[in-house]
């Protein structure tokens, strides 16, 4: 049916918003071994991969639908036991011949899938029933109950050293053995993309577009027919499968699972990550999964109290960049290429200037009182400057850097308003 | 008979320290539709403030300050952050206590240390009770009983008896009448709100030296927490009070059964040896509550006494 009036996006902005930047990833994603990374490159690029897509599968439920979960890791760490206990099958079936000899270990994150859209369908039944509040709270509970389960049943979860296994065996599909690390990050490019395109995907079908309805008005969604809670409850086995890949993912990387990755902190991390990124954004949770990941893989070598920045970050996020980093990225695109551009840029760098000079100070009493309670006697001195926790001039410095960016960032803000 | 008896005394001494932390949840959770996730936070902020407070004064006086100080802490951070984004819908006031129990541990951690402070019972009260079937009962349990006991009748008598509980009764229905009736309702959200972290921060104080002072209490012991008031019926006190002594009772029969699965389920068959049937009721008390949980979700939604669906 042809109408006069087309009101849908063109042929070409379809293609530049929905297909290009799948183009650019897949890309950006075959380059990348070009540049020639250092192993340690590559195992930082492994897990950021994994944890795109859990952190996507993770957005499903809190962008996506407007559910707030505290035990995603739940899914991710069944999905990731399924695929190592895979992985043995896969090890024993090579001498005893049998289904599994004939799977090949890259094909393990679909085993992780699996296993996530069962354990989504088992749990998310009883819990499903509640939204808001209660969802999370149950979440949480469930949470614990199969984390604590995780250390009782030795003989699926292995007890405290968890449960290991060899990706070097079975049939090598696309030629790649695992063996090196770089072979490695082929495998987590592959599914990475998979995963990001097919959670993209998602977003454009009929249930994708409903979830977001439901997140938006449930009350509304009910009255024009559909049963908000029936799909909520779809959503979240779809979200729990995709955890379960990334579960899965994971388990060919690291070649162990242990009951630790079903608790609460990797639960409470993906939330961090998917929030910090940008919920409200498809991209988001990809920036959020990338920051954190490098953060956590270097700031918590030298920063003791990386948590308590996370922490920091995080509350900072919530109360003033709702959108998180992708609505912060957004809104500075959309501020230069509108006009009054000028006057908007002078009230950014005020705040940025202002805010480092807030961050600069709380980190430094940060760690100069690390450096205290922790007793090594060492002293915080960054480019050579001593910050001597015994020395008034250290905190009085510090204390009036915090104070002044704050009263600057209090400023540039009434400011804002008044303008 | 004396395994009961004594599993009685402990669950309900659990169960009233449980209620102390889940009523100001609840109070708080039902005023403002708020659910404070660092609630435990405050109740770790007690101890560790008893802790220091005690070390100086002696406990006495750190039983009265230190529930004050973390009723302070509550009251800031309802001034100044929760008051802030509460427009924001309440999922973001959830991720806003959600990382401030992050911010907390990390910063006990940065003032106290990694580990457990040596937090301990007042000398004055290290004595034994009574003499019960040949064991000592320690009179610190009976002290806390007593405190639990004494916080209970207050709190009634505050929400029930007095006119600041019949405002805070009204506020919770109908905030825009008890604002048009010129009460400052921002400012009683804020009151109860100390008042709650009050509670936690008591409960911290008597159950940290009972219990271990350390970083992860606070972690411990939110789960159940929560726990409590998803199976009472969110907003229900009442309800909170009930799945509190519930769970206490609970968890200490739990512990105090030392029979395996085999031993129950052996007429189906199930081997001592097996995996399953070594399963022991004792092992399994720190899971009942969660258990709890997923079967009152199945059979109750609602929870207990819960009649909003929120």
């Amino acid at each position: 049916m042809s109408s006069r009036y087309n009101l849908g996006p063109t042929r070409a902005r379809k293609f530049a918003t929905r297909v290009l930047p799948l183009i650019a990833l897949a890309i950006a994603l075959v380059l990348i071994p070009a540049l020639g990374p250092s192993r340690s490159m590559y195992s930082l690029m492994n897990l950021v991969g994994i944890n795109i897509v859990f952190a996507l599968s993770y957005n499903m439920l809190l962008g996506q639908t407007g559910q707030l979960s505290f035990g995603h890791a739940v899914y991710f760490g069944l999905g990731g036991y399924g695929a190592i206990h895979a992985m043995n099958w896969i090890e024993t079936a090579a001498i005893d011949g049998g289904f599994w000899a004939a799977y090949p270990v890259f094909g393990v994150p679909v085993i992780g899938f699996a296993i996530g859209v069962l354990a989504g369908g088992v749990i998310g039944w009883p819990s499903c029933r509640r939204a808001g509040i209660p969802f999370a709270m149950i979440s949480l509970g469930v949470a614990e109950l199969i984390a604590s389960a995780g250390f009782i049943l030795v003989s699926i979860f292995g007890g405290e050293e968890g449960v290991s296994g060899d990706r070097m065996n079975g049939f090598p599909l696309f030629g790649l053995n695992l063996g090196a690390i770089s072979q490695v990050y082929w495998f987590i490019a592959f599914w990475t993309f998979v995963g990001v395109a097919a959670m993209f995907a998602f977003t454009r079908t009929p249930l994708g577009r409903m979830a977001q309805a439901v997140r938006d008005n449930a009350g509304r969604v009910q009255f024009v027919g559909y049963d908000p809670q029936h799909i909520r409850y779809l959503v979240f086995i779809l979200s729990g499968g995709f955890a379960g890949m990334a579960g899965g993912m994971s388990a060919v990387n690291f070649e162990i699972f242990t009951p630790d990755s079903l608790s609460l902190v990797p639960s409470g991390l993906v939330l961090l990550m998917a929030y910090i990124g940008g919920a409200r954004y498809f991209a988001g949770p990809i920036l959020g999964a990338a920051l954190l990941t490098y953060a956590q893989s270097n700031l918590s070598d030298f920063a003791e109290a990386w948590l308590l920045y996370l922490g920091l970050l995080f509350i900072t996020v919530v109360l003033f960049a709702p959108g998180g980093l992708a609505g912060i990225i957004l809104s500075v695109f959309n501020g230069l290429t509108r006009p009054g551009a000028r006057a908007r840029l002078v009230q950014w760098a005020g705040q940025l200037v202002a805010g480092l000079l807030a961050m600069v100070g709380g980190v430094i009493i940060i760690e100069v009182a690390v450096r205290i309670t922790k007793g090594y006697g060492e002293v915080y001195a960054p480019f050579g400057v001593a910050f001597g926790p015994d020395s008034a001039l250290t905190w009085i410095c510090a204390g009036a850097m915090l104070c002044l960016g704050l009263s600057g960032l209090r400023w540039f803000a009434l400011r804002g308003e008044a303008q | 008979m004396e395994t009961l008896i004594f599993a009685l005394i402990n669950g309900l001494i659990y169960g009233l320290l449980l209620f102390m932390l889940s009523s100001g949840l609840t109070l708080i959770f039902s005023m403002m539709g708020v659910l404070n996730f660092a609630h435990a936070s405050f109740y770790m902020l007690g101890a560790y403030f008893a802790y220091t407070i005690g070390s100086v004064t002696g406990f006495w006086v750190a039983l009265f300050l230190a529930p004050l100080l973390a009723g302070a802490a509550g009251a800031a951070v309802e001034r100044w952050g929760l008051r802030r984004i509460h427009a924001n819908g309440h999922v973001a006031e959830l991720l806003f206590t959600f990382g401030l129990a992050y911010i907390i541990e990390e910063v006990v951690k940065i003032v106290w240390g990694n580990l457990a402070v040596p937090y301990r019972i007042p000398a004055e009260l290290n004595f034994s009770a009574f003499e019960l079937f040949g064991s000592q009962y320690p009179a610190y349990r009976i002290f806390m009983l007593f405190i639990s006991i004494g916080m209970l009748i207050s709190l009634w008598y505050l929400l029930k008896r007095t006119r600041i509980g019949l405002i805070i009764q009204a506020a919770l229905t109908h905030p825009n009448m008890v604002a048009s009736l010129g009460h400052n309702v921002p400012r009683i959200f804020m009151l109860v709100f100390a008042a709650g972290c009050a509670l936690a921060g008591l409960a911290g104080v008597i159950g940290g030296n009972y219990l271990v002072t350390e970083p992860t209490m606070a972690l411990a012991m939110g789960p159940i927490v929560f726990v409590v008031v998803v199976v009472g019926g969110m907003g229900s006190l009442e309800g909170a009070f009930i799945a509190s002594l519930l769970i206490g009772f609970l968890q200490t029969f739990a512990v105090s059964i030392d029979i395996s699965f085999a031993d129950i389920f052996g007429f189906a068959g199930l081997a001592a040896g097996s995996e399953i049937g070594r399963i022991t009721i004792a092992s399994l008390a720190p899971v009942l509550p969660f258990l709890l949980l997923v079967v009152m979700l199945v059979v109750r939604p609602t929870g207990l006494l819960g009649e909003r669906e929120f």
